[in-house]
């Protein structure tokens, strides 16, 4: 509940006014500022040292994160259940892969100065159209946001035009994303088919498979999520994001009033994939590959899991979400393979059954209790 | 190829020494010197003589001929080092068991050092097929009769034409007749007749088409333009049954869909539920019936008519787990009975994964399955495939008859439209869910044991179809029954059309795009619901 007095700040610094952001960048910077301590600081051997392969691990975690609110964003503040956001996330991946394929130059396999490996190997002359320009590091940067977003704005234009909401929405996000997971497999697509783009080397003259570069990674992608985190924050606080939330619990009505919905359902769609866009350009550096697999449908539907999880409409429970099922992914993958997608499967069904506002909600439930005695009744739900 | 001169001379001789060879009744056994100096005269370097000894071989009434010359031509005619011909029965391994070839006893196992191979060249192998041909025409075997007349299909050369004639005017068989009749044709329009070429017009087999390719480069003009005129009929008829077989994959594909999606239609469509573990569901069935052939092994039709029921069953009882488990207490929130159904299916799938096996499981095709429908020479159609198209009609008919006329279906469609009213009626909305699941369940069990005779058997077989079976449902119409076969039927064909020039993948890739844009114009599929259910 916004009083008049906070609604007449700014609306890009109102939500520094609250209380869960101060917290979340809190704890978000106090984490960044210890792991790169133990990193650095502690010397190696030490109990407490973070070693590199776990500062990656991390900042995979937090591009993951920043997925996570992004999707957060569509499903929690406008309903739009979307079970195709990988794709924006590949995209944006394959757009920073695009440029660091062109960065490898002649140091690749087959030493073609242009031509990155897979053309070489299929015999292909020249470099498409689609991927001029991309050996400069500001074009592709401009497209990791630009080439999710257009894809967004046109999907989203044709769907909320003519009003498709609810499941089938979500169904024809996921066709999208299958479509696209096809689609990329072909060789013919020129983006390296079944093996997607690998075997990077550096960025923007960094050397990728250093340490330093590592950590520098690490903290960028910190420093995304919380300039995400931020930005969906103040969406959802101002104006526009009130409407939102109405749309999401009364399209009709908020329509009947005189909102043009499917603008508002528009927008915050676009800004979503371009997060999503930016998420996974800061992912394929961290992971050293992107392939079409990140367009599966069941990577998609996994990160509406971590949002479930940690909790929806809370942005932070979104962030909570997406660390804690790859932590117990990597975990289980780690000791028992087989029975992480027993976990997976158990977590989808235990989370929308018991746990249907994530465990932000049981935070926040627990919290009201310490707070008085009486907790609210609707909050047991 | 052309090296058996004699052979229409030595087919008169077969054609009264078989005739003779049966009349005589007296089994007494043929100078067993005389046969092994025949075999001895294919056991020399020339291959040039080989060819004589082929021909005397033919020549002689000898029974065992065919057995010799059909071990000559699989390399199985052997000679071992004591100067004995054998026939090599099984080759694999060290030793080999193996049989004399002139009494054929076996002779127990011999190493294979100790036995040489009686060599051939390409031009003999060609020799002994036709000559096998020739003598399977006259064997009291009509299927035999018939491989070796399809056989001879341009093996034809000048004597044997003439050594035909008498034969086609005997042959008893339609098969037979009318493909000694084309092998002749063919010669005789590769020779430039006029005759081969109008004998030949119609024809559909390819090696018609090469003859009469040839005869349309006649230099008799007549001839070359006869040639070039059926050969466009021909092709105009190819393009037509081109067009059939084409229309049949997608009926066949089409079929696959509607079943996959008929279950969903009836659980999402009527139900509101979004099911995600509906692919699962019938991965079960196909499981089952791989069970099925399991515990009745030797008899895969058995099994397989076994497993409609219990493939029903056992999906059917699934899903009311899964609707009493979890979906009823996810009622009104669709998104989440998605996610939670999703999760649901990837139990399912690593269970059997854990349990059975992450490999596929082959699934018995029984034999009246099996094989195809020849319509012509260029159109064939699978049987398989035809009998999953009758059962999907068949579970749909069966399905709309459940819905129209039975009191399940009157009050599901109760329930459907007016929850609250229906239940103030005195039905039962709870029982009426649990059966409606179990029904749509059920039906994907019986869409898993179809697909079973279709495709691999695997843990991933259902997630291959759910994108799919959703995409027909919603394009069809939610809640319409007949959208859905429509949708389903007109889907497969779309793809099976655009395949040849786009590809597989692309060919799906653009029905998806399709399909996107279409529920942009139509957002309710092609029949919406009108009325009152359609505010739900």
């Amino acid at each position: 509940m916004m009083t008049q007095a906070t609604s007449s700040q700014f609306w890009l610094t109102r939500p520094f006014g609250e209380r869960a952001t101060q917290t979340f960048l809190g704890v978000l910077f106090a984490a960044l500022l210890i792991v790169t301590v133990l990193h650095l600081a502690v010397p190696q051997g030490h109990p407490l040292h973070v070693n590199a392969y776990t500062v990656n691990l991390f900042g995979k975690y937090l591009s993951y994160a920043l997925l996570a609110v992004a999707v957060d964003l569509v499903w929690g503040y406008l309903g739009i259940l979307s079970l195709g956001h990988g794709a924006f996330f590949a995209i944006g991946g394959y757009a920073m892969g695009m440029y660091l394929m062109r960065q490898i130059g002649e140091r690749g396999t087959y030493g073609h100065p242009v031509l990155p490996d897979f053309m070489v190997f299929l015999n292909w002359d020249s470099l498409p159209w689609y991927w001029h320009g991309f050996d400069m590091a500001w074009f592709a940067f401009a497209m990791v946001l630009l080439a999710p977003g257009l894809l967004a704005l046109v999907f989203g234009f044709l769907a909320f035009r003519s009003r498709v909401t609810g499941v089938y929405l979500s169904i024809i996000t996921q066709a999208l994303t299958f479509a696209l997971m096809l689609a990329f497999f072909r060789n013919e697509m020129g983006f390296g088919g079944n093996n997607g783009l690998t075997d990077f080397r550096e960025l923007l003259g960094f050397n990728l498979r250093s340490d330093a570069t590592r950590l520098g990674l690490f903290i960028a992608t910190g420093v995304a999520l919380a300039l995400g985190y931020i930005l969906c924050r103040a969406i959802v606080t101002s104006k526009l994001g009130r409407v939102c939330v109405a749309t999401r619990d009364a399209e009709a009505r908020t329509r009947f009033i005189g909102y043009r919905v499917e603008r508002f359902q528009l927008f915050v769609f676009v800004v979503s994939a371009m997060l999503a866009g930016l998420a996974g350009a800061l992912y394929v550096p961290q992971v050293g590959i992107i392939n079409p697999s990140e367009f599966s449908p069941l990577f998609s539907i996994e990160i509406v899991l971590w949002v479930a999880l940690g909790g929806r409409a809370t942005l932070y429970g979104a962030v909570i979400g997406a660390i804690l099922v790859n932590y117990a992914k990597t975990i289980f993958t780690g000791i028992m393979p087989d029975a992480w997608l027993f976990a997976l499967g158990a977590l989808f069904v235990l989370v929308t059954v018991l746990l249907p506002k994530g465990v932000a909600g049981l935070l926040g439930h627990l919290k009201r209790r310490k707070e008085d005695d009486h907790p609210p009744k609707e909050a047991a739900a | 190829m052309r090296r058996f001169l004699s052979l229409g001379l030595l087919c008169l001789v077969l054609l009264s020494t078989a005739m003779t060879a049966q009349a005589q009744s007296d089994p007494s056994t043929p100078d067993d010197q005389a046969a092994l100096a025949l075999l001895s005269a294919l056991d020399v370097d020339s291959y040039r003589d080989k060819g004589e000894a082929i021909t005397a071989i033919l020549q002689s009434d000898d029974e065992r001929a065919r057995d010799w010359l059909q071990a000559l031509l699989d390399g199985r005619l052997q000679r071992a080092d004591d100067g004995r011909f054998v026939l090599v029965l099984d080759n694999r391994g060290r030793d080999w068991p193996v049989a004399d070839a002139l009494t054929n006893e076996p002779l127990g196992e011999m190493s294979r050092r100790d036995l040489e191979r009686v060599g051939i060249n390409n031009a003999l192998r060609n020799q002994l097929r036709s000559a096998i041909a020739v003598v399977d025409l006259y064997s009291p075997n009509v299927e035999r009769r018939r491989t070796s007349a399809d056989r001879l299909l341009g093996e034809v050369d000048g004597e044997l034409a003439e050594t035909l004639a008498p034969v086609i005017a005997e042959a008893e068989d339609d098969h037979v007749r009318m493909r000694l009749t084309q092998a002749v044709a063919i010669y005789r329009a590769e020779q430039g007749e006029m005759a081969g070429v109008e004998a030949l017009t119609g024809s559909l087999h390819p090696r018609a088409r090469v003859a009469l390719g040839r005869a349309a480069n006649s230099d008799d003009p007549i001839v070359a333009d006869a040639a070039a005129a059926a050969l466009a009929g021909i092709e105009q008829q190819l393009k037509i049954n081109r067009g059939l077989e084409t229309l049949y994959f997608g009926l066949s594909l089409g079929s696959v869909l509607v079943l996959a999606a008929i279950g969903l239609a009836i659980t999402f469509g009527v139900m509101g539920v979004i099911n995600m573990a509906h692919g699962e569901l019938m991965m079960l069935g196909a499981y089952t019936t791989w069970m099925m052939q399991q515990l009745l092994p030797g008899q895969p039709g058995l099994a397989l008519m076994l497993s409609i029921p219990a493939g029903f069953m056992v999906a059917a009882l699934v899903g009311i787990a899964i609707e009493r488990g979890v979906i009823q207490f996810l009622k009104g929130r669709p998104l989440e009975t998605l996610l939670a159904t999703f999760g649901i299916s990837l139990i399912l799938q690593q269970l059997v994964r854990t349990v059975i096996s992450p490999l596929n499981r082959t699934v018995v095709t029984p034999e009246w399955m099996s094989g195809s429908l020849v319509i012509n020479d260029a159109l064939s159609l699978t049987l398989n495939r035809m009998y999953v198209l009758g059962f999907a009609l068949v579970v749909f008919a069966a399905l709309m008859l459940i819905m129209r006329r039975t009191r399940l279906g009157l009050e599901v469609r109760a329930v459907t439209q007016n929850r609250a009213m229906a239940r103030s009626m005195g039905i039962r909305a709870t029982r009426v869910d649990i059966m409606t699941f179990a029904l749509g369940s059920g039906v994907a069990g019986l869409a898993g044991v179809a697909l079973s005779q279709l495709t691999n058997v695997g843990p991933n077989l259902g997630q291959n179809y759910i994108i799919d079976s959703f995409m027909v449902v919603v394009f069809g119409g939610v809640g319409n029954l007949w959208g859905t076969l429509v949708a389903g039927l007109s889907l497969g064909i779309i793809n099976q059309v655009l395949e040849p020039w786009a590809g597989a993948v692309l060919a799906k890739i653009i029905v998806l795009v399709f399909i996107i844009l279409f529920i942009q114009k139509r957002p309710r599929g092609l029949f919406p619901q009108k009325g009152r259910a359609a505010e739900g």
